[in-house]
């Protein structure tokens, strides 16, 4: 219990925090932190996985965000079948195209020599095959973007229960970290890196610009939700009845009858939307602990230690029989998997889906911020850094105008210095961050709770 | 007739806006090479860096122009180019002192030094943002074009205007200026034969007696010109904003990483590789080709190799092609 005390102590005044903000701002703003938390807590667990337990960068998050939220759209949406009817033929012509170029491609890697001959041959099928795709394929996407382009214009998804999707977002992130690992992960560190980040912002860019798919930055809007919704909420008798008693001390004190079901009508209003971000909170945290438990089982797993010892030397774990390759190429799938989970798990929070929301400064670099900070290697320090960013993420603002009215106390309000400090407000987030992480990287390198392995 | 039309065609809307688009993304490459080359990191504050320094420099061009100071026809932000060099030197140094010295005394790996870079990036874009807010802005002046389309049209007779706005002019001339100076500096100078031996071998450098510190710093400084200078460059040809140069961050890397990285020259040329091949295939043929062939054969389509759009994925796709089968850039840099 001891040693686990650091833990808990951090784990302790983050909730504490998260109950301040419920206490002093309101519960409505603190559970949608806590709701955000969450979700970069999975974010950041997946990071953990490759950098923590592998030492693989990656800067593709965002990517994996994007994909995770794009099976949400696909999973929930409802078909439209105009737009099947007008263009679906030639779309699964071109994915049929596009599987027969993967396996041609195959077929001459297997069958020839490493040559420049054989290089030319590829070359040539992979620009073909774009060609003849696109000659396909343009026809259907036209006749697709023009089925009532206000509404929907694109071919719509399978009109499952948007839950589903988190598993197929992790299958859709996987796949592409597979394709990415099978590429990239021979590269040395800083290169993967920049490799990841540029493979990613493609990915963006494809999913911003086909709109037959995606709808692109048109944005799809009003997913299903696994929640109620707060409309429904405030007519169910059930619901109202049990706002009354929570709020029958402060209802009691109110006499007149009909100020009395104002005050309740308020209270059953706010009480809605609190209610749904507990249902989702619920099953946010329904996911962590099951990434948590797993992750942690891998960790002191045989191949946990398998995969520290190939982070802590490539050289030497090679030498022992370890394949190498094979198991970066596993965990960078894995841990890519999980990001896609978060991603879909954010889209399905928000309700709809925004291509062009997906940034790195956001998706990428504030997730590395998260791990780093947290603690990289150690499952608990990951989900805390999650929290511990997300949290200061959100409350930088109100916490640097307070900074900036301390500080420009003697100003008068009209200065323009203090006009433009209170202006730019917003971005003390950013100085927070980058101030915060050198701080953690020049005096606690390995996060506030940094990895022990212990050897039982 | 026809062929000189599509020859002016292409020269128009193809040759001169890759050639600067180019030489600004040469620029940025060789920031990035040089640090990496001889400070060892890849440095993820690159495209923030450079926002710095154009914001200083659009601050001195608003102080010169509300003196009255301009530069006639050449815009004031040229005269404002040494002043914004010094304050980013020193603003390098800086972070040099606080940030990236403990690592390099440490011998940290390289990972570690990019993380530090991702703070400074944070903290640079705070600092930026703070000061001159997120909005577009535009601080060019001056004449606007050297040749206007219509003049050129009416020079010619021909039916393709070739428009050359002067800010494609001065960045490809001062491209050529910074970069044969730095090219001379690099070779023929003793400091500039030093950096490149403590680039190549960090102990043997050493051993013969060679000033780490005074290379830093040279280093340091030389990274300041080049990225003020490049990205006033983009600034006065497009706009200043903070979040298009953050973003200017991933072309530039593959700029660098196209030409090999650590590798100067390689990572100039990368630069033009990366905006040429960007506008090539994003560029619409048709009335090139309306041009060029036969009235019956004329094209109904665009002639389009991928869609404007794609502009970004197109620099990306080239770079994942090279680390695939030249992990060390067409022009051998270091090996990967």
């Amino acid at each position: 219990m001891r040693k686990n005390l650091n833990v808990i102590a951090a784990y302790s005044i983050m909730m504490g925090l998260i109950i301040l903000v419920g206490i002093f701002q309101s519960w409505n703003i603190a559970l949608s932190i806590f709701n955000l938390c969450l979700i970069s807590a999975v974010m950041t667990m997946g990071a953990n996985i490759q950098w923590g337990y592998a030492g693989l960068i990656n800067f593709g998050i965002m990517g994996f965000t994007a994909l995770g939220g794009l099976a949400a759209v696909l999973i929930s949406v409802n078909p439209v079948q105009e737009a099947w009817s007008a263009g679906g033929t030639n779309i699964l012509l071109s994915l049929f195209f596009i599987i027969g170029i993967v396996l041609a491609v195959r077929f001459v890697l297997n069958r020839y020599q490493k040559s420049k001959i054989r290089n030319y041959i590829i070359a040539a099928i992979i620009i073909s095959g774009i060609i003849i795709i696109r000659l396909v394929s343009e026809p259907g996407i036209e006749a697709i973007e023009e089925v009532n382009p206000a509404r929907t214009g694109f071919l719509g998804g399978l009109g499952l229960p948007i839950i589903f999707s988190w598993i197929a977002g992790a299958f859709f992130a996987g796949g592409l970290a597979f394709v990415i690992g099978k590429v990239a992960l021979g590269l040395r560190a800083d290169y993967l890196a920049i490799a990841t980040l540029l493979i990613s912002e493609i990915v963006i860019a494809i999913i911003k610009h086909e709109d037959w798919l995606t709808r692109g930055v048109k944005n799809v809007i009003g997913l299903k939700r696994p929640a109620p919704y707060e409309v429904n909420l405030q007519e169910t008798e059930w619901f109202i009845n049990l706002v009354e008693k929570f709020n029958s001390g402060k209802l009691s004190l109110i006499s007149d009858i009909a100020e009395r079901q104002a005050a309740l009508n308020q209270f059953v209003i706010e009480g809605s939307s609190v209610f749904v971000k507990l249902c989702y909170s619920g099953l946010f945290l329904v996911v962590v602990i099951i990434l948590l438990i797993l992750t942690q089982k891998a960790l002191y797993s045989p191949w946990g230690r398998m995969m520290r010892a190939i982070r802590d030397n490539e050289e030497a774990a090679n030498a022992m029989g370890k394949n190498v390759v094979k198991q970066h190429l596993l965990i960078f799938v894995l841990g890519s998997a999980i990001v896609g989970i978060a991603g879909a798990m954010l889209v399905t929070q928000d309700g709809l889906f925004t291509p062009g929301s997906y940034r790195p400064l956001r998706y990428t670099f504030l997730i590395w911020v998260m791990v780093i900070v947290g603690g990289s290697g150690n499952n608990f320090g990951a989900i805390l850094g999650g929290f511990v960013v997300w949290f200061l993420w959100i409350e930088a603002a109100p916490i640097g105008l307070y900074l900036v009215n301390l500080t420009t106390a003697g100003l008068e309000d009209t200065h323009f210095l203090k006009v433009h400090l209170i202006e730019s407000v917003p971005y003390f987030r950013f100085l927070m961050m980058g101030i915060g992480l050198l701080l953690i990287m020049r005096y606690r390198p390995k996060g506030i709770l940094p990895e022990k392995i212990e050897i039982k | 007739m026809d062929s000189l039309n599509a020859i002016i065609l292409l020269l128009n809307y193809i040759f001169v806006p890759a050639l600067a688009y180019g030489s600004q993304l040469a620029i940025g490459a060789i920031f990035v090479t040089l640090i990496y080359g001889i400070l060892r990191f890849a440095n993820f504050a690159t495209g923030d860096m450079m926002s710095f320094g154009t914001m200083v420099a659009i601050l001195f061009t608003w102080y010169f122009q509300s003196m009255g100071l301009t530069l006639g026809f050449l815009p004031t932000a040229l005269l404002a180019i040494p002043f914004a060099i010094l304050f980013m030197g020193l603003y390098m140094l800086v972070i040099d002192k606080f940030v990236f010295k403990y690592y390099r005394l440490n011998k940290s790996p390289p990972v570690q030094l990019a993380m530090v870079s991702i703070g400074v990036m944070f903290v640079t874009q705070a600092v930026v943002r703070i000061i001159i807010g997120p909005s577009d802005r535009r601080f060019f002046d001056g004449e606007k074009f050297l040749i206007k389309a219509n003049e050129f049209k009416e020079m010619t007779g021909l039916n393709e205007g070739l428009a050359i706005k002067s800010t494609q002019v001065i960045t490809i001339v001062v491209t050529i200026i910074l970069v044969s100076t730095l090219f001379l500096f690099l070779n023929k100078t003793k400091t500039g034969k030093s950096m490149r031996a403590y680039s190549d071998n960090e102990d043997l450098a050493l051993l013969s007696g060679i000033d780490p510190k005074k290379i830093v710093t040279i280093t340091w400084m030389i990274a300041a010109i080049l990225a003020t200078i490049g990205g006033v460059l983009y600034g006065l040809d497009k706009s200043f904003k903070p979040f298009t140069y953050f973003n200017n961050m991933l072309p530039i890397f593959a700029a660098a990483i196209v030409g090999g990285i650590g590798n100067p020259f390689g990572a100039f040329l990368g630069g033009y590789v990366i905006a040429f091949s960007e506008i090539f295939l994003t560029y619409a043929y048709k009335k090139f080709f309306m041009y060029v062939l036969p009235e019956s054969m004329e094209p109904d389509s665009l002639i389009q190799l991928l869609s404007t759009d794609y502009k970004f994925a197109v620099s990306f796709s080239i770079l994942v092609i090279v680390l695939l089968y030249r992990p060390s850039g067409i022009f051998k840099g270091k090996i990967l």
